[in-house]
């Protein structure tokens, strides 16, 4: 819980610092993924733990030395918000200055993410990916488990039904984050967000939806192997928009020789590579809560089989 | 004259608490706890780099002439995704060690690994 | 599409990866992986044609500049490893399905086939990139992959060893992101070239001194280098046995290449060696390493954890070769890092082939194996001979020019060192040999059948490798030269 409230305070920190994307970013992730995850994983381990605090010495001249280092090594640096700091003078006035002619994109994080340095962007993607079947290969393949699911279901329903008032208002609030989801995707060219966060959005939707109707209810509109496949399948969008402008005669991820209009080109380089970003996080981010989910039932429920 | 570093230095107070969780720290939960903190702070870091006195979020717009280094902001962009798909495997890691040794406690884990053996 | 081989290496094995996805059958993926992996090993031959006959390659990624977009950049020290790791994937694959069926449920083996080329995607791409942060973003690839990779194999202690590697390798990559960041903040820049012209200007203030530390701590770690290698023998003892003898070929290799890459074309070489103590801090590192991890091994009862200690003392002489600090030191070392992949993944496939049989590496097991198993055991004598030295093997061959390039400095008691660690070597050997061919098998127990020819084919094929390069020593010779010579500057 703390931890959520640890990663919102960032995400403001985030904001005072002008990094409005980033901000965006971590809101969702820090507040919102990495904190149901947490609480998953501790709800399945249980609460308890040892006072075990061993080798605190070491650890704190480790840490002390390490601490040290770093202040010793901000001595030399510009000073914070110093606007002629060679981080600011050397790489980044190009983006400041000549994006909006060389791409046309206003937001300029945008610009630099998806087109200046869109490898990172498609290493990104890879590597929430990797995350994916990692998670999966971990915690259990698809359809392996569904033989309780009317049992499981049963008490879903009358555990669900205290929760009439959240039921319905989440129902009517559901379109809505999936629509300011599209939103995101769509808009990231002008304003803060893009593909990542339009897909933790995405994502969120489903799982408020698994959270309050049931994980069975919820499972059996999302078909597991299916949204395994489409994490896929946005990874090969980005790439094959890289393979295509290769093949249109420029190099990997030149999105202007897409069309014949450069600007144009980037425009509909960018717009692909989003979705296929959208289309990857959004689905590793539903795979792994119902990953995650579905251990927690499978602890749950069996001690009462046994009975 | 130093007050000039103040951000990095609470930015190197956080690196080290979440360092400290990560190695003393005996339970495997909060292990990962204390690496988030760390990288979030290894973030913090990287756009307190990009920030320009006086300037605005890199979005073009009419009326503004100064705008932040949208590079490190790119950069982090990245990094918070590396770190969440660093998390979400360390916790599915976690759950599947509860299940297999039946704590998330390192000594005792140890303690029955050398049974073991 | 010749001007896009350096892309193509490192896009296909990440593009073959999901596509994975749609095929079911685990045969049809291991072929599919091995096809790609193969064409992966072809491009990076003619890569390497290419940068001998031509010098360097650069590619601009999204047709952007460099630093303002991101650039691979393949020079000979690039090529020569792209090589290895590539080859090396190729033929641990080759034996892959038989071993991997008998280790890994069915119904994960895919999934196994898409982290494998993930992890050969996060491999070739650091070696590829000249763009600092991008080599952030491929390290995390390559690790997430192996930690995946590596709590698929023996039971739960694999689990525990994938997450102690978790927590190492993370800190490891928090800190060359710190290390990074600290760069960027001094000079503006990520690109490796462009890093190299700014960052005299800027390499007496502390800030840089902090920055490079960093990064060799944050390396170190990923390296495995003594004492931060403990997280190394279990991860490899634990994780199924083809990827412990693709990771121990290549996965400590790569780090090695970032530590030579940054030391030598990213921070000023002088930068590295005069104004830090990195000679002697390393040579220590080093030493310390052959010798406890050597000593280490010889108590080891488990065959893949004496390897995997026997691991963590050959990264000590490669260490110990780069901090001479000379070209014919650094020559010695990439020559070793080549040979080095070629006797593990030798050995650790021959572990494979006894892991099939026996379902065991523990070295009781063994007895008597030297009738039962003649072929695999004797791949383990060669591969474990080239470990020593011995003459007509590689290990002879690296060693030879490790022990050359000390005295050509002057450092005799290096020399020294380097072959009292190759007695203890022998040591640890001589325990496998004297087991298996000296005890008679144990009582009650079924005599088993040689290995299966899909495993004992890539074995005997790196083993022929082990001895081919040890008598013919021109090619991996001019090539390390090669690489050597271009980062000191030296025109051949």
């Amino acid at each position: 819980m703390l931890l959520g409230v640890y990663g919102l305070l960032s995400a403001s920190f985030f904001v005072a610092m002008d990094a409005v994307d980033v901000a965006f970013t971590e809101a969702s992730v820090g507040a919102g993924i990495s904190t149901i995850l947490m609480l998953t994983t501790i709800a399945i381990t249980g609460r308890s733990e040892l006072a075990s605090h061993y080798r605190p010495t070491l650890a704190l001249i480790l840490v002390l030395i390490i601490g040290g280092l770093l202040i010793y090594g901000t001595m030399d640096m510009p000073y914070f918000g110093f606007a002629e700091a060679p981080a600011n003078l050397h790489v980044s006035p190009r983006y400041i200055h000549d994006s909006m002619q060389e791409i046309g994109v206003p937001n300029l994080v945008t610009a630099v993410l998806a087109s200046y340095r869109g490898f990172d962007t498609f290493g990104e993607v890879v590597v929430i990916f990797t995350a994916g079947v990692g998670v999966v290969v971990l915690l259990g393949l698809p359809g392996r488990r569904d033989e309780n699911d009317a049992e499981i279901e049963l008490i879903n329903t009358s555990m669900h039904e205290q929760h009439l008032v959240v039921r319905i208002v989440s129902k009517v609030l559901i379109p809505f984050i999936l629509l300011f989801a599209f939103y995101v995707q769509f808009h990231g060219d002008f304003g803060p967000g893009g593909g990542f966060q339009a897909g933790v959005i995405f994502a969120s939707a489903i799982i408020l939806y698994a959270l309050l109707f049931g994980l069975s209810t919820a499972r059996r509109i999302i078909n597991q192997p299916l949204v395994q496949l489409l994490s896929g399948v946005g990874v090969l969008v980005y790439g094959s928009v890289g393979l295509v402008s290769m093949l249109n005669g420029g190099n990997f991820l030149d999105y202007s020789v897409l069309s014949s209009d450069p600007i144009a080109g980037q425009h509909l380089g960018i717009l692909l590579i989003e979705l296929g970003v959208g289309c990857t996080v959004a689905s590793v981010m539903v795979i792994i809560f119902f990953k995650f989910a579905d251990r927690k039932e499978a602890l749950h429920y069996k001690p009462r089989e046994t009975k | 004259m130093l007050i000039g570093l103040y951000n990095y230095w609470v930015v190197v107070a956080l690196m080290m608490t979440g360092f400290y969780i990560v190695i003393a720290q005996g339970n495997l939960i909060k292990k990962i706890a204390g690496l988030i903190i760390f990288q979030t702070s290894v973030f913090i870091f990287y756009i307190s780099v990009g920030k320009v006195d006086g300037a605005t979020a890199p979005i073009v717009g009419d009326g503004f002439s100064q705008y932040s280094n949208p590079l490190p902001h790119v950069l982090i962009l990245t990094a918070i995704v590396v770190g969440i798909a660093t998390t979400a495997l360390g916790l599915a890691l976690i759950v599947r060690i509860r299940e297999a040794y039946g704590s998330i406690e390192e000594d005792e884990i140890q303690k029955k690994d050398d049974q073991a053996c | 599409m010749l001007a896009h081989l350096p892309i193509l290496q490192v896009v296909l094995p990440l593009l073959a990866a999901p596509s994975c996805l749609i095929m079911r059958r685990p045969k049809l993926v291991w072929l599919f992986t091995l096809i790609v992996s193969s064409i992966a090993f072809l491009i990076s031959v003619a890569l390497l044609q290419q940068v001998m006959e031509s010098g360097p390659i650069s590619y601009e990624l999204g047709g952007w500049e460099q630093p303002w977009g991101i650039e691979y950049r393949i020079d000979e020290l690039s090529a020569f490893l792209l090589l290895i790791v590539s080859a090396v994937s190729t033929v641990v694959l080759l034996a892959a399905h038989t071993s991997i069926q008998a280790e890994i449920a069915e119904d994960s083996q895919m999934m196994f086939y898409v982290l494998y080329l993930l992890s050969l995607t996060g491999m070739l791409g650091i070696i590829s990139t000249g763009d600092v942060f991008n080599v952030f973003v491929f390290l995390e690839i390559s690790s997430l992959s192996a930690y995946a990779l590596i709590a698929m194999g023996d039971g739960r202690r694999a689990l525990w060893a994938s997450y102690q590697y978790l927590i190492m390798g993370t800190i490891g990559a928090t800190f060359i992101l710190i290390a990074i960041g600290l760069m960027y903040q001094m000079t503006g820049t990520l690109n490796m070239e462009d890093l190299s012209r700014r960052l005299p200007d800027v390499a007496h203030t502390r800030t840089m001194y902090a920055a490079y530390v960093f990064f060799v701590v944050g390396v170190c770690l990923k390296m495995a280098l003594f004492p931060l290698h403990l997280w190394l023998p279990n991860a490899y003892s634990y994780a199924p046995s083809i990827v412990t003898a693709f990771f121990a070929a290549t996965s400590t290799k790569v780090a090695l290449y970032l530590l030579i890459r940054f030391t030598f074309s990213v921070f000023d070489f002088s930068f590295s060696f005069s104004t830090l103590p990195l000679q002697p801090v390393f040579l220590v590192l080093g030493f310390l390493g052959i010798f406890v991890a050597s000593t280490a091994a010889i108590y080891q009862k488990n065959l893949k954890h004496l390897f995997a200690y026997s691991s963590v003392a050959q990264i000590g002489y490669m260490i110990v070769g780069y901090s001479i600090a000379t070209s014919a030191g650094l020559m010695a070392t990439l020559l070793h890092l080549f040979n080095h992949s070629l006797m593990k993944s030798a050995l650790f496939l021959a572990l494979a082939a006894v892991m099939y049989r026996l379902s065991s590496v523990q070295l009781s097991c063994l007895q008597g194996m030297g009738r039962q198993m003649p072929l695999t055991m004797a791949a383990i004598v060669v591969g474990g001979a080239s470990l020593i030295g011995v003459p007509l093997t590689i290990g002879f061959v690296s060693k030879w020019f490790l022990v050359m390039a000390a005295i050509e400095n002057g450092l005799w008691p290096v020399a020294v060192l380097v072959l009292l660690g190759s007695l203890l070597a022998i040591v640890y050997v001589w325990r496998v040999v004297e087991v298996a061919y000296f005890m008679e098998p144990m009582p009650g127990k079924d005599p088993v059948k040689e290995a299966p020819w899909s495993i004992l084919v890539p074995v005997w094929l790196l083993v022929a490798a082990n001895v081919y390069f040890g008598v013919d020593t021109r090619l991996s010779v001019q090539i390390a030269q090669a690489a050597a010579d271009s980062l000191f500057g030296v025109s051949p």
